[in-house]
């Protein structure tokens, strides 16, 4: 299987590099230097397109990705001039400073196209990550920097064929901060050893024993059940979507729900526990997680609705994630029905 | 609003640059106002006062505030007034990561979730704001006015919530909290200390709520075992609004009519405090009786002790679940202190009636519930609370005029 995701990512890399010119230099001094880019051409990423990288980003793709409203993610890393990412502990990537990771946001159209709606950039300055996020222009020439983010209509074709218009919010500065943060520390989320598809000019760059450290991979949520077990597909979904959040250490880390892929199944992964500060966002129901009963679980609730307040994630989702509330749906059926702990009803 | 850095913002940063140190940043109300007053908040730096002016401020996205050592400051909360009823996203209305913050004078209406919630927010000031949510107490209010959680040094002073569908002013996860000079008023929860050690609760308002001031703790979060809560000198009359808490939550089985309400804390206070008018009882002290505990957590009360206070009318109209029958059962009404008879150390030394339920054992069923008057009055043997002493920059910035 991997192989398979391997050769596809390939190909795909091979595709969208096409356009570059070969002579396009990345500007290092944008990246590192104080100021904040009005531009993203200021930092050379780009040859005038969203679909023409420069040759010297490196490719990347996550086993299971955060779903952004039916967004369709390019990720590609920058690393300076002979500088490597080292690999450590858990298989998080450390970055050298002048690195950066770049992250477009597209939405496939009625007539197939994708249209980049937004370029979000993280930053590796001496004084920690800076993320920041650029709007392209219409005619797609280049993306302006959005400090305060903002809202635009946005109309695309979701996984399933259909036709949909959202409010597509770009977030402020401070919210992506919500989401990188780990201990009030800037972070990036998704590039470690266990989430990233292994491709050979990434690992190339990877100062690591990337093999021995994917033994705990993270399973891609899509793949077929012979791939990975529900329960891996489920928890992989959520270590996606949930954890970057919803871990000790996370913005949301006051509710005592979390969610990461290692963490043992039980109450703080939210079965039989009861919500803390959830407000109507509970939808009146007792617990996160009833084992066997998705229609009383809050986690399904919450990722079933597009209320502010209510749903969950509360930043960058405005549509319902059918096929992954189909998921955990189906993993919570599959539990075992248990009655809830012993203790009085309130 | 399409290019990046508004006309606004390139102003603000202009007058930025001709000034050293203390920069006010002004923003005002009407077009383009979430993008500017957003902005702001993200140009400030430490010392910097983003001052919003008078008027409505129509926003559709939750604000928020990263930087160090800012105040966001209006012209008062009957003239500054952000109004998230066209809100679309975000979990709050205004969400503060920053310490050493002072917010005030201004108020947050109608946000779909929380009002204001600051997050690991150190030495935060709340001042003089109004979080409220318009129209009749409703369940699709949002959850909490006042939110500061994982704190350390948390000082709320003359704040006003209405509405909340769970606590109108919340401190959670916190330590070294003081509450004072502020109204809650038609929340579910007036005031609530949870999950929280170190905190004073005094010269408060707590009325038209279905229960007036929580201190409680609950099982399976990262801080545990709350202690070391006063709660004095407070008004807490006529808590009467009908529980409109969304089910499911915890305060949705606080009894429609409770004062104050000890759950799973050790080391409260409770002195020289006003009750009338709250329908079941006035302090109610209960053990964690939802289910099996976490290892780690501590579902008993413990050192709960209350004297001096002031106990008018209660009991007359008992909220929880079979206490009209106990009433009945007892001449009419419930006593002005009721105890689930779980835990240790109760002191209730106000000289008025006690009603235990003898339910010591923590799983057994309310149904199994055998009322009976209980002698309270046992002197206390253990030290009194030394009360919350703030850093003194907490208090200057609670007397800038």
């Amino acid at each position: 299987m991997r192989q398979a995701l391997t050769i596809i990512a390939a190909l795909v890399i091979a595709t969208v590099s096409l356009g570059a010119r070969d002579d396009m230099r990345v500007n290092d001094a944008a990246i590192t230097a104080d100021a904040l880019p009005p531009l993203l051409s200021d930092y050379g990423f780009f040859d005038d397109s969203p679909d023409r990288p420069s040759r010297t980003l490196i490719r990347y793709d996550l086993q299971t990705p955060l779903f952004s409203d039916y967004a369709v993610k390019t990720r590609f890393i920058y690393l300076p001039t002979g500088t490597r990412m080292t690999a450590h502990g858990e298989g998080l990537v450390e970055f050298p400073v002048g690195a950066a990771i770049i992250k477009s946001f597209a939405f496939r159209q009625p007539d197939g196209s994708l249209r980049t709606v937004e370029t979000r950039v993280l930053l590796h300055r001496a004084s920690g990550w800076v993320a920041l996020p650029y709007i392209w222009r219409a005619d797609g020439s280049d993306a302006d920097l959005r400090l305060a983010g903002g809202r635009d209509r946005v109309s695309l074709v979701d996984d399933a064929g259909q036709a949909r218009t959202i409010s597509y919010a770009v977030p402020n500065r401070n919210q992506c901060r919500t989401c990188h943060q780990r201990d009030e520390v800037v972070m990036p989320i998704g590039p470690t050893l266990r989430t990233m598809i292994s491709e050979q000019r990434l690992d190339d760059a990877i100062d690591a024993a990337p093999y021995d450290a994917r033994a705990e991979s993270v399973s891609a949520w899509r793949s077929n059940a012979t791939d990975y077990s529900l329960d891996q597909r489920a928890r992989a979904y959520l270590d996606a979507n949930c954890a970057h959040c919803h871990n000790p250490h996370g913005s949301a880390s006051n509710s005592g729900l979390f969610l990461e892929y290692m963490r043992p199944f039980g109450m703080a992964v939210g079965a039989w526990k009861r919500p803390v500060a959830a407000g109507r966002g509970s939808g009146a129901l007792d617990y996160a997680i009833v084992p066997g009963d998705p229609a009383h679980s809050i986690l399904l609730y919450r990722m079933r609705s597009t209320d502010p307040g209510v749903a969950m994630p509360e930043l960058g989702r405005s549509l319902v994630h059918d096929e992954g509330a189909a998921l955990i749906e189906q993993w919570i059926a599959a539990m075992p029905a248990a009655t809830p702990p012993t203790g009085a009803a309130p | 609003m399409k290019h990046g850095l508004t006309a606004a913002t390139a102003a603000v940063l202009l007058l930025l640059t001709s000034t050293a140190h203390a920069r006010v940043i002004e923003v005002v109300a009407g077009e383009g106002a979430q993008t500017r007053l957003q902005e702001a908040l993200i140009v400030a730096e430490p010392g910097d006062v983003v001052m919003i002016g008078a008027g409505t401020f129509e926003l559709t996205d939750g604000l928020s505030l990263d930087a160090n050592g800012v105040t966001v400051r209006g012209l008062g909360m009957e003239q500054t007034i952000l109004n998230f009823a066209g809100q679309v996203g975000a979990g709050e209305g205004l969400l503060v990561t920053g310490d050493d913050v002072v917010l005030r004078d201004f108020t947050v209406r109608d946000t779909r979730g929380d009002g204001i919630k600051s997050k690991a927010a150190h030495r935060i000031v709340y001042l003089s704001v109004r979080v409220d949510w318009t129209g009749e107490p409703r369940a699709s209010n949002g959850a909490y006015g006042v939110y500061p959680v994982e704190s350390e040094h948390v000082l709320i002073d003359g704040v006003i919530v209405r509405g909340a569908s769970d606590a109108g002013i919340y401190v959670g996860q916190s330590r070294n909290i003081v509450v004072r000079d502020s109204m809650a008023v038609e929340n579910v929860a007036g005031i609530e200390i949870e999950n929280s050690y170190d905190a004073d609760v005094h010269d408060n308002v707590a009325t038209g709520n279905a229960g007036g001031i929580l201190v409680f703790d609950l099982p399976g979060l990262p801080q545990q075992g709350g202690h070391a809560v006063r709660v004095f000198d407070n008004i807490i009359v006529n808590n009467m609004t009908p529980n409109f808490a969304p089910v499911g939550n915890i305060v949705a089985s606080v009894p429609t009519g409770s004062g104050v309400i000890v759950m799973a804390n050790r080391d409260v206070e409770i002195f020289d405090n006003l009750f009338e008018g709250n329908g079941t009882s006035n302090i109610m002290v209960t053990g964690y009786r939802y289910g099996a505990a976490p290892a780690g957590y501590s579902p008993l009360p413990a050192r709960i002790s209350a004297f001096d206070n002031i106990h008018g009318r209660t009991g007359f109209r008992p909220g929880l679940p079979g206490g009209a029958e106990m009433a009945a059962a007892i001449g009419g009404s419930l006593p002005p202190v009721l105890w689930d008879g779980s835990g240790s150390d109760i002191s209730m030394r106000d000289g008025v009636a006690a009603l235990s339920l003898g339910l010591a054992d923590l799983s057994q069923p309310r149904e199994a519930a055998t009322p009976a008057p209980v002698d309270l009055a046992t002197p206390v043997t253990w030290p009194r609370l030394p009360g919350v002493t703030l850093p003194a920059s907490m208090e200057a910035a609670a007397r800038v005029p």
